[in-house]
């Protein structure tokens, strides 16, 4: 047993002797490597963990929402809407919601103006008052107590106070939220008193929530039925979507540091074949040359993953991913600045290092062995 | 022989532990150490409560436009509000994918 392991470890110091030998290909190679493991480890915690705070976070929206359509388009609810899907079986609570966008020309932002439900206290408004968002306040420079002007596409005005901001915490739902009071919203937009942008419905027991939207489109045909799990599959698939783009994108890369493992593996340079040549001839086996070869390979990638995956955890967690914001934020003025919750998941590590190891381990093996089964006075000529 | 370094003298397999654990152990303090200190459940219940409280439908990532605001509420068709065969030009729209298990039109033409 010890025997062995002094074997191997004799091993290993001959291979990181072979590696010191040539050090600025090495170190370039391992570089390049921990590059590739950073871009690829990137996306994929990316992805990973933004997919996990949307179905965190949604998971406590309505259960159904209900959007009247007219002519495939999205049209406003009335009243006498929601009056009919009152007394549904298995509806908790019925929330029309009032919400639109508006386009501030002075921030340069789209803002989500809302009214906050009824039945939410927390966050109840009188005329004239506001609650922003993170991002509002930080596009606007407001603080509670500022004053917040906005203008209607039709020149209305609104002059609000602000109440209070958001909490930084939730800027990943709530950054462009300008919450107003239901009387100024509708004065605002010119909207009529009996019209609602649409109703959110709370279903009591969660698995009814496919036969309450059937029973509801029942006697609302007109209205669109768009479900909690539509919401979550719809933010799991963009962000799977959006990682694969990535991905794809960055196969370019991959392929490249599959060509060039391949080609510094496979094309053994002479000297390399001459080493191998001179080790069989002092009376190594081939296990023995494969097993220091296979070292080699093994330090390069182990290191190269280790630090690539250091730096795409610190990328992505310590610095939300700033790399990739550019990205992620397109035009948009009001992105919310959000930590991503530090998760670990072997499953994507154990992806991360089948995508990049084993196709540089695989390309050394196969040369190597082919040079040290060979004969030794072969392979020197 | 005696002339040689501490750090030449030093066996390969030990500088090697010694990269590999130094490595490992830094790696561990990043994953561990924020998990422990940053309190992401408690901010994660908290946002989830506001979502709870508010109705919200969406995440407020991508609100440079209108229709990107809200991916599970928007109609398949904003996208080309402008004309329907207008090129897309918001950034968003090259990485958002149009919205999944929406009812979609269908064209129909029948001999009488």
């Amino acid at each position: 047993m010890r025997a062995a392991f002094e074997r191997r470890r004799h091993l290993l110091d001959f291979a990181v002797r072979s590696l010191a030998r040539r050090p600025t290909k090495n170190l370039g190679l391992v570089a390049i490597y921990a590059l590739v493991v950073f871009l690829v480890g990137s996306v994929m915690l990316y992805g990973a963990a933004i997919r996990r705070e949307a179905a965190v976070m949604l998971a406590s929206g309505p259960e159904l929402t209900a959007q009247a359509m007219v002519m495939g388009r999205h049209e406003m609810s009335r009243t006498t809407d929601v009056a009919a899907l009152k007394g549904l079986r298995g509806v908790r609570r019925i929330e029309p919601r009032l919400w639109g966008y508006l386009w501030d020309s002075a921030g340069a932002a789209n803002y989500t103006l809302m009214v906050p439900p009824a039945s939410d206290g927390a966050h109840a408004l009188a005329k004239g008052e506001a609650i922003v968002g993170e991002g509002v306040a930080r596009a606007r420079r407001l603080a509670p107590g500022k004053m917040l002007f906005l203008v209607s596409p039709a020149g209305k005005f609104l002059k609000t106070k602000v109440k209070s901001v958001l909490p930084a915490d939730s800027a990943l739902v709530s950054s462009d939220l300008v919450l107003v009071e239901e009387s100024d919203f509708r004065a605002f937009f010119e909207l009529p008193p009996d019209v609602w942008t649409d109703v959110a419905i709370t279903v009591a027991n969660p698995r009814e929530v496919a036969t309450v939207a059937e029973k509801a489109a029942l006697k609302l045909p007109g209205h669109r039925f768009v479900t909690r799990a539509d919401m979550t599959r719809t933010a799991e698939a963009l962000f799977s979507w959006r990682e694969g783009l990535a991905l794809a994108l960055l196969a370019g890369a991959l392929l490249a540091f599959a060509i060039l493992a391949f080609d510094k593996a496979s094309g053994l340079s002479a000297e390399e074949k001459r080493e191998i040549g001179i080790l069989k001839a002092i009376g190594w086996e081939t296990r023995d040359v494969i097993s220091a070869k296979l070292f080699e390979g093994g330090l390069i990638s182990g290191l190269a993953f280790l630090l690539g995956v250091i730096g795409a955890w610190t990328h992505v967690f310590f610095f939300s991913a700033g790399l990739f914001e550019p990205v992620l934020k397109g035009w948009a003025t009001l992105y919310p600045h959000f930590p991503l919750a530090p998760t670990i998941d072997a499953l994507e590590i154990a992806t991360l290092a089948m995508l990049t190891i084993v196709p540089y381990m695989a390309a050394i093996l196969v040369p190597v062995w082919r040079t040290a089964a060979a004969d030794p006075d072969a392979v020197m000529r | 022989m005696s002339g040689r370094s501490p750090a030449e003298r030093m066996r390969g397999s030990t500088a090697t532990a010694i990269v590999f654990g130094t490595l490992t152990a830094i790696g561990t303090g990043l994953v561990v150490g924020p998990m422990i200190v940053a309190d992401a459940a408690a901010r994660r219940e908290r946002a989830a409560a506001l979502v709870g409280e508010l109705a919200l439908s969406d995440l407020a990532l991508f609100t440079e436009a209108r229709y990107t605001r809200n991916p599970s509420l928007a109609d398949l068709h904003t996208p080309f509000q402008d004309g329907p065969a207008s090129l897309e030009h918001f950034p968003t729209a090259s990485l958002v994918v149009a919205p999944r298990g929406l009812p979609s039109g269908r064209l129909e033409a029948r001999e009488e």
